[in-house]
């Protein structure tokens, strides 16, 4: 088990009860250390997405362990009181589509979560400004989510999640509308983000073309993990 | 902390804006109605105000002369005036009728007014242009709101009248503007029967036994061609008197029916103009209701088109209180532009309405106030639905 990043153990999630009960989550265990970038792919209906929302505290396990960074989060029930302080403050999230708020523009979407925290305005901004910078976007700063390509939403997105500097990102196949260039920039980002910040993250993806990026790889078939270790492309040839 | 709710108004500006104009026309009207309603009482207070008298004298048992049709003799004028606390008795009447002005007619509450001059109880206290009426017959001062101009020639019953004065806001409680002409004229219009009317009545008399003696049948002729009536006796009272201890002696003495000015007031407004305020009051009933559904729609819409921003914002850790607030204000901003652009177009088309419309501040003080809670309320179904919004709709699967 780590202290830091990830650990799950025997993650359970199960909706319904009786005749009609369905086993989403059987039996999940992965660790994450801080700095590492895995991925987790798994067939349609495999329990990808609801592990994505018991991690993300959005929803309630059946049963099992989570730990956050340094912190307990669920055993056997949930372990902190307030879950919309912890998503802020402990947890990244990169979706599908970025999802920016589309009246704001690329700095304060970035700066929201921050702000929500309580951090002032202009420090906010600030540190949303240098992570646009690290990010490269630094330039559409001003830019309303609807004037920024794809590739360029998707750096803000990814900024945004990294702003309150939580140990843990989930990202929920970020490279799904993307190009293979723009797709291997944003893994090439989140893995050079993950080192910068340690912070321990995991992309849920169907993408064949950043699969073999991947150094640790955790399958979902049935609600089971599975864990695969590979490197580059010899990963994808196994 | 930004403002959610005024970046999101100033990303989609012109659908507030173009919202809160047809919400602002709504208003508007709701606006004019209670102005309408407003300016019903005030013409009532005005044409109180404005006949000079402290005591309305009238039939017995009835609620004229405005409300209700009242026949007094007009030489009881005479013992009124000699009580104790009467400084000025004079006699009136009130007929609304049109009134013939070269090709049209003019709806208009003519007021007979007795021998006197400014000042004596009835009379128009002051003239925009022209003089008041200094001759037995013929003359007429009319309100400028009849659309007639000093030396216009008018026609009422049979007889000619020419406009030598003009006066402003002489309306009756309906609104229709007062031409003053000379009393005896006006007793006359109130009673006249037409030729065939005359002779019909004389044939009658003559044919009946009891008058077959000439002197009696001519005196009886006499009688029936005057009109020995008013509607009301107006007092104005000595400043030292009490207006009731007088108006229950002239009741006493008299045996008639006394109104002190709030008394008349009341059934003015009260009796005169009920039923009008009643159909304003479902009007504005109506019209607010529709501006709270028009105002639910829009920001519920804006809410559902909201929803996945919601889901993200709830998912990143905003508080539903800061939700709440962001569809709250929204709301409020709409009602706020919807009132102001009612507040103009209700000052600017005022004017153009053919009652007279009182846009009172404290009326518009208290819209201002109505527009955000309805506004407050109806944000209440679109918090609901972003309160139901689950976090996890963020996360696709």
């Amino acid at each position: 088990m780590t202290t830091q990043g990830i650990h799950i153990e025997n993650l359970r999630k199960r909706y319904g009860s009786g005749d009609t009960a369905v086993d989403a989550l059987k039996s999940v265990n992965m660790d994450v250390t801080p700095g590492e970038v895995v991925g987790l792919i798994g067939p349609s209906g495999s329990g990808k997405s609801t592990l994505l929302k018991c991690l993300g505290a959005v929803t309630e396990p059946s049963g099992g362990k989570m730990v956050l960074g340094d912190q307990v989060i669920y055993d056997e029930g949930w372990q902190v009181q307030d879950l919309r302080a912890l998503r802020r403050d402990r947890i990244g999230f990169v979706f599908q589509a970025p999802y920016l708020i589309s009246f704001l523009d690329a700095t304060d979407n970035v700066a929201l979560p921050s702000m929500l925290a309580g951090t002032p305005n202009a420090e906010a901004r600030a540190r949303a400004l240098e992570l646009l910078h690290a990010l490269d976007v630094a330039h559409r700063a001003k830019a309303l989510p609807m004037q920024l390509s794809g590739g360029e939403q998707q750096r803000v997105s990814i900024a945004r999640g990294l702003v309150n500097r939580p140990p843990v990102i989930l990202a929920d196949e970020p490279t799904a509308p993307l190009d293979s260039e723009r797709a291997l920039a944003v893994i090439r980002i989140l893995n050079e983000m993950a080192r910068k910040f340690e912070t321990a993250i995991i992309v849920v993806t169907h993408d064949e073309k950043i699969i073999p990026t991947f150094k640790r790889l955790y399958h979902i078939r049935d609600g089971i993990t599975h864990e695969e270790v590979g490197e580059g492309r010899s990963f994808q040839e196994r | 902390m930004i403002n959610l709710a005024g970046r999101d108004i100033l990303h989609a500006w012109g659908k507030f804006v173009f919202t809160g104009i047809g919400l602002g026309l709504l208003i508007g009207v709701t606006l004019v109605m209670a102005g309408v309603y407003r300016g019903m009482v005030d013409d009532a207070k005005v044409l109180l105000e404005n006949s000079g008298a402290d005591l309305w004298v009238v039939q017995q048992d009835t609620i004229g002369p405005y409300a209700e049709s009242s026949s007094l003799y007009d030489d009881l004028w005479r013992s009124i005036r000699s009580m104790p606390g009467v400084a000025q008795a004079a006699n009136v009447t009130y007929l609304t009728m049109q009134v013939q002005h070269e090709t049209h007619d003019i709806r208009a509450m003519v007021t007979g007014i007795s021998v006197g001059g400014p000042g004596t109880p009835g009379w128009p206290p002051s003239l925009v242009a022209g003089r008041q009426i200094t001759r037995s017959h013929y003359e007429a001062v009319a309100d400028l709101s009849s659309g007639l101009r000093l030396g216009d020639r008018l026609r009422i019953r049979r007889n000619d009248y020419t406009v030598v004065g003009l006066t402003r806001r002489m309306v009756s409680s309906n609104g229709d503007p007062m031409i003053f002409i000379p009393l005896r004229d006006a007793q006359e219009a109130q009673f006249l029967k037409d030729n065939d009317a005359i002779l019909q009545q004389r044939r009658r008399t003559a044919e009946n036994p009891a008058f077959q003696h000439p002197d009696v049948l001519q005196h009886i002729f006499a009688l029936q061609s005057n009109n020995p009536f008013v509607n009301a006796i107006l007092v104005r009272l000595e400043p030292t008197s009490d207006v009731d201890r007088v108006a229950n002696s002239i009741h006493r003495a008299q045996r008639l029916t006394v109104y002190t000015r709030l008394q008349m007031q009341r059934i003015l407004v009260g009796k005169l103009i009920a039923t009008s305020a009643r159909q304003i009051g479902m009007f504005l009933v109506i019209l607010a209701t529709v501006s709270a559904a028009i105002v639910a729609f829009i920001i519920y819409t804006l809410t559902l088109g909201k929803i996945r921003e919601i889901a993200v914002l709830k998912l990143i850790g905003t508080r539903n209180r800061t939700i709440s607030a962001m569809i709250m204000q929204q709301a409020m901003t709409l009602g706020t532009i919807g009132f102001v652009v009612g507040k103009i177009s209700a000052t600017f088309s005022a004017p153009f309405f053919p009652k007279h419309v009182l846009l009172e501040p404290q009326d518009s003080i208290a819209g201002f106030g109505a527009v955000l809670l309805i506004c407050l309320l109806s944000s209440l179904i679109a918090i609901h639905a972003a309160l139901q919004v689950d976090p996890a709709e963020a996360i696709g699967g």
